[in-house]
């Protein structure tokens, strides 16, 4: 526990100062990509599901809060409230259905079902269709912050990051978390101690939806773009890359796992087609040799022989 | 000209004619997906890619080497069952005794290589293949013209769908089968070699996606993508029509493919997201699927 304090700590410090060397927007994208991968993880590593349809809350919300800032004149807060709101709605939609059926079949369903948003997405009038929501503007913070401004934007975009974090390793390390995890190593025996299992898989379903809507919302406030890259299940096999690369059930492995995946989209964008191969290459190699990611590998080299 | 609520019987013939034909395509893939499943409890995520594979060797092998469409229709799904096994042996084989969610992830990753070398190599443009000779042209079924090709298309994939249906349910290999699904500790006790039971059933379910892809290349154009924008729907004919279940995803398959045709007609809008609604709603129903055991 106080060892993740002080990483999060030097992260933060770390992320501070970032945008004195890094290019913002490339470090705000990490930061979404980022939080997606821990709302992700909160799914996969902690509670067990592996939900392959996670781009339907995170481009339905960035629809949803370009449309609101957009077209309807809210404030930047006020949007990303309404896009986590309808991440939320969806994702006990989507999760109500899905939990019915467990391991394979779950991950098919969520994928199915995020399909049927992305074609809704296609058809839609006020999502824009093949064209997307372009030219979403950035606004004012509470009617007052410019974030058009590029650093003001950073640090906005820092803050609902630590929120996000910070809600996230609160529901982890809570009784919540342990009944989640509970589930994940042995759900008959959960059953068997009483816990309403479904109950707190829907919660965690939400919660994950929730958060990852938060993450498409302020991309699209980011990137003042919602288009259909962010619904199409190639996003949703992204999210998974990023969560398996830097270790899942790992507290701070998504955040590595993003880093990754994003710097090598932004640094060998030159590349072409060759990233999809690589990217398929390196999800071929976590799966057969690296299956506890970067981070769950670190950590096994840190640990004293003979702690486990 | 006679009118079926209100939509004109020519328009409505043709569009039930594309379902059945894409139907066909579900119906193969979404087989080839369930013997996969049920054998080896792998969701074959690199299925699109391999079918896409067979119909892009058959573009090859006629463009650069003059193989016919006949010839490639054996040779492309062989090669492919070959390239599958191949991927079982290497791979897979090691992923058994792992989460089954882990077959789906390396699947994924493999289709994302294959698709993405193909797409470096060819662009996404897609490359015509011309229909063989013998099955240009059409009949004249009196109510509509039904291009001959097509005709082929649906005929042999209910063939070939009855034939493995046939070979599953009714003869000792599928006996084998059927028990290496059940208890494959169990038939090894009994001196069946399982592992290579499971090599040859993953060639044979690659195979059948080639062998789709190739039967697909004069339909569609050959193109990188033809795969992945297909698989997804083939997922949701698998889940509605019971996961593993051998004649729930042929008749599931080619009944979606109708259901499909018939919303273009009436309702165009929805005929995307139809099969999405009827999965939700068996889902309600049935979560098992319609064909499906509850486990």
């Amino acid at each position: 526990m106080k060892r993740d304090y002080v990483i999060m700590l030097v992260l933060l410090a770390a992320l501070i100062v970032a945008p004195m060397f890094v290019y913002p927007v490339f470090l705000m994208k990490l930061l979404c990509f980022a939080l997606f991968a821990c709302a992700f993880n909160l799914l996969l590593g902690y509670t067990g599901l592996l939900s392959f349809g996670h781009a339907a809350f995170f481009g339905g919300a960035a629809y949803v809060t370009g449309h609101a800032v957009r077209n309807l004149g809210f404030t930047p807060e006020l949007g990303l409230l309404a896009g986590m709101a309808t991440a939320a709605m969806l994702g006990f939609v989507v999760g109500s259905l899905a939990i019915r059926r467990a391991g394979i079949y779950f991950a098919m369903i969520t994928l199915a079902l995020a399909q049927m948003i992305y074609f809704l997405a296609l058809q839609f009038r006020f999502t824009g269709g093949e064209d997307g929501l372009q030219g979403v503007p950035r606004g004012h913070l509470f009617g007052i912050i410019d974030l058009s401004q590029i650093n003001t934007m950073y640090f906005f975009v820092l803050v609902v990051f630590c929120i996000g974090f910070w809600i996230i390793y609160r529901a982890i390390h809570s009784p919540f978390g342990q009944v989640l995890k509970a589930i994940r190593e042995n759900e008959p025996r959960a059953i068997s101690l009483g816990y309403d299992v479904d109950k707190y898989k829907l919660v965690a379903f939400v919660l994950s939806a929730a958060l990852s809507g938060l993450a498409g919302s302020t991309k699209t406030l980011v990137f003042q773009l919602a288009s259909l890259t962010d619904v199409h299940w190639h996003m949703s096999g992204e999210v998974v890359l990023m969560t398996l690369l830097g270790g899942m059930g790992t507290v701070f492995g998504p955040i590595a796992g993003a880093a990754i995946v994003v710097g090598l989209q932004n640094y060998a964008s030159g590349l072409g087609e060759w990233v999809t191969v690589i990217t398929g290459a390196i999800f071929v190699l976590c799966v057969l040799a690296f299956r506890r990611g970067v981070v769950g590998e670190l950590a096994a080299l840190f640990r004293k022989p003979g702690s486990r | 000209m006679t009118e079926i609520f209100g939509v004109p019987t020519q328009a409505l013939f043709g569009q039930l004619l594309v379902g059945l034909i894409n139907g066909s395509f579900y119906a193969v893939l979404s087989l080839g997906l369930a013997i996969i499943f049920g054998l080896l409890n792998i969701i074959n995520f690199a299925h699109g890619a391999l079918y896409m594979m067979g119909a892009f060797l058959a573009w090859i092998g006629l463009t650069y080497f003059g193989i016919n469409y006949w010839l490639a229709l054996v040779l492309a799904p062989l090669a492919v069952g070959i390239f599958g096994m191949l991927l079982e042996r290497l791979m897979l084989k090691r992923l058994y005794h792992l989460d089954h969610l882990y077959g789906l992830l390396l699947t994924f990753g493999l289709a994302l290589i294959i698709e993405g070398l193909f797409r470096y190599f060819y662009g996404i443009s897609g490359q015509p293949y011309t229909v063989p000779e013998a099955l240009g042209g059409a009949w004249n079924l009196g109510f509509m013209f039904l291009p001959k090709y097509r005709g082929w298309v649906i005929a042999i994939s209910l063939v070939v769908c009855l034939a493995t249906w046939f070979v599953i349910e009714r003869t000792k290999l599928g006996a084998y089968l059927r028990a290496g699904t059940e208890n494959p500790k169990l038939l090894q006790a009994f001196g069946v070699n399982v592992p290579l039971l499971i090599t040859l059933t993953y060639g044979y379910g690659v195979a059948l996606a080639a062998f789709a892809g190739v039967l697909a290349a004069p339909v569609f154009s050959v193109n990188p993508v033809m795969g992945s924008n297909l698989i997804i729907v083939v997922f949701a004919v698998v889940v509605i029509g019971g996961m593993g279940s051998i004649l729930g995803s042929i008749v599931t398959g080619l009944g979606l493919g109708l259901v499909e045709g018939v919303t273009r007609v009436y309702y165009p809008e929805a005929s995307a997201v139809v099969v999405f609604v009827i999965m939700v709603i068996v889902l309600l129903v049935r979560p098992a699927g319609l064909f499906g055991r509850e486990k």
